[in-house]
């Protein structure tokens, strides 16, 4: 059934609609709405669930822990600060191999202190072992938190997976989503059953002191699982289509067969690059967008493939590693170099702290990238 | 694809505005997008609302520089230091605004083929007891003139978009809607 809600109302149904039975979490701008739809949801009786209010960020990501150990899937919301504070949990949850899905609207990281749009959050947590998607629309929010249930709880995946929203561009933009019916979702989504998990009667012992005899296997294994997951994505992106028609991949290539030029972007800024390809495409201009949408695990396979007839690629990041550059590109570079593809690669910078990048600012990037050579890190129209 | 901004006062409702707009448009068929300016907002200060209305996917997400259809809650934001409400409205666009003046009374009208409609929706709030005298909330009734004058929308959907957003006077809302859908010049 069609509705027109906002992105933290998408994840607050996707959650519902997942057959999650226990939500902990603790309300942040922007995130603040998943909350309040959540309790409201459960109160009401329309989300079969236990929702528990906690006093910080890092205890909602405990009691998480603590619930889906015991076989319950579980759900949370959170954002910037708040996903900063769950750090030290985030590494328990993936280690423990908890499949625990968590919706992140991307909020910039204080100070200056701000609201607004900006992937320093969830990028800063990309060792912590979790799984990370990013959305560009509302529908997509919806559905790769159902997604996610069941490629997280895949025996030979078990990882927690993180779907990452735009602050505002999503979180607080009213669009129509298509929600699925619940004997629909049945059939797609098994119950979750985890092979292991707290029992009363039947004891088990978890995540005690590891040895290194142990724990490098551990990390193994783990590397493994994502590699795994990869595979998972796309199979589970295939079936969600032939139940559902929306198709989601690891990356989404739009308009690259033939172009000289290439996007790469992620989040919101995918959709409005389409636009911008569409609108360079009539001046006559050979450019396409490459969509990063799973950033954890590394699409590196399918980005080489996308990139190579591309003569120059051009990578949008709505974040940085201080000292270096936006993590996206040196994704991207990374990935290319590990399979021999070389050509120029552009990193530009855009949208930090919530900027607007309008299909403006992307041709101006294009432009820049075509012109002289710019420095890489390249900021997009900063105002010194 | 038509791109609507709508300026007001923080209190005003213009977010509300925006996001029964797209309702409305999302009932008649349509693939609808709506977002407020991303403030802080407070009483009083200026806010922006956006819809986009269109027949296909809207991928697009950003704010709108080149808007289709302005809308003005309050009419003192005409010419108010730090505002230029007109910047970027398309030639041949359609300015809405709340006020008890004549269209011709506003020196863009007819110029670069801007038309201006204009509605008392303050007294219609007034009148339906929507906020208080001092402060009406002009938001439900500005949409029935925006379904007249755009024809984007038609004036049931907007009054069963009303009866779904707003949370109480549903009635009085949707009637404040159906005067100024009659009402605007």
């Amino acid at each position: 059934m069609k509705q027109v809600m906002n992105g933290d109302f998408a994840a607050s149904y996707g959650a519902m609609s997942a057959l999650v039975k226990y939500v902990a979490a603790y309300p942040i701008t922007p995130q603040t709405l998943v909350v309040e739809k959540l309790s409201e949801l459960v109160a009401d009786g329309e989300m079969d669930a236990v929702f528990s209010k906690v006093e910080s960020e890092h205890s909602a990501m405990a009691a998480c822990i603590g619930a889906e150990a015991a076989g319950i899937r579980t759900f949370t919301a959170t954002s910037s600060q708040g996903l900063l504070l769950m750090c030290e949990v985030l590494h328990w949850a993936a280690r423990g191999r908890l499949p625990i899905v968590l919706a992140n609207v991307n909020r910039a990281v204080a100070p200056g202190w701000s609201i607004w749009a900006d992937a320093q959050d969830s990028i800063s947590q990309r060792d912590t072992g979790w799984m990370q998607v990013y959305a560009e629309d509302n529908q997509e929010v919806y559905d790769s938190i159902i997604m996610a249930y069941k490629i997280a709880e895949s025996p030979d995946v078990l990882l927690p997976m993180m779907i990452n929203l735009d602050a505002f561009f999503l979180s607080h933009t009213s669009e129509v989503v298509d929600l699925i019916d619940k004997k629909d979702i049945e059939k797609f989504l098994p119950p979750y059953e985890p092979k292991f998990k707290l029992n009363p009667s039947e004891p088990h012992a978890f995540n005690a002191l590891t040895s290194p005899d142990h724990y490098f296997e551990l990390t193994y294994k783990m590397h493994l699982a994502m590699e795994k997951a990869k595979k998972r994505i796309t199979e589970v992106g295939v079936e969600f289509e032939k139940m559902f028609g929306r198709r989601y991949g690891l990356t989404e290539s739009y308009r690259i067969e033939d172009a000289d030029t290439v996007l790469v972007t992620f989040g919101t800024i995918a959709g409005t690059a389409k636009e911008t390809v569409d609108l360079l495409r009539k001046e006559g201009k050979k450019v396409g967008n490459l969509k990063i949408r799973v950033f954890r695990p590394f699409p590196q396979e399918e980005v080489c493939e996308a990139l190579k007839n591309a003569k120059k690629v051009i990578v949008v990041d709505r974040d940085y590693s201080y000292g270096f550059e936006g993590a996206f590109f040196t994704e991207v570079k990374s990935a290319l170099y590990n399979k021999g593809v070389m050509k120029p690669l552009y990193g530009m910078m855009a949208g930090i702290g919530g900027r607007d990048v309008s299909t403006g600012t992307l041709k101006e990037i294009v432009a820049k990238a075509e012109g002289e050579d710019p420095k890489n890190p390249y900021f997009i129209g900063v105002k010194l | 694809m038509i791109e609507i901004r709508l300026h007001g006062r923080g209190g005003q409702g213009a977010v509300k505005a925006a996001e029964i707009l797209a309702k409305a448009a999302f009932y008649d068929g349509k693939v609808v997008q709506s977002f407020p300016f991303f403030g802080v907002e407070r009483r009083g200060a200026p806010v922006q609302a956006f819809t986009r209305i269109s027949d296909e996917k809207i991928r697009i997400h950003s704010y709108i520089y080149e808007p289709d259809v302005l809308v003005v809650l309050d009419p003192t934001l005409i010419g108010a230091e730090g505002v230029n409400i007109l910047e970027g409205l398309r030639s041949g666009g359609k300015v809405i605004v709340n006020s008890t003046k004549e269209p011709s009374a506003f020196d863009f009208h007819g110029k670069n083929g801007v038309t201006v409609y204009t509605v008392d929706a303050t007294a219609i709030a007034v009148k339906n007891k929507l906020g208080s005298e001092s402060a009406p909330i002009v938001n439900t009734a500005i949409v029935g003139a925006i379904a007249k004058v755009t024809g984007l929308v038609t004036i049931d959907s907007v009054k069963k978009a009303i009866f779904d957003t707003i949370p109480r006077n549903k009635e009085a809302n949707a009637v404040a809607a159906e005067d100024t859908f009659k009402n605007v010049k």
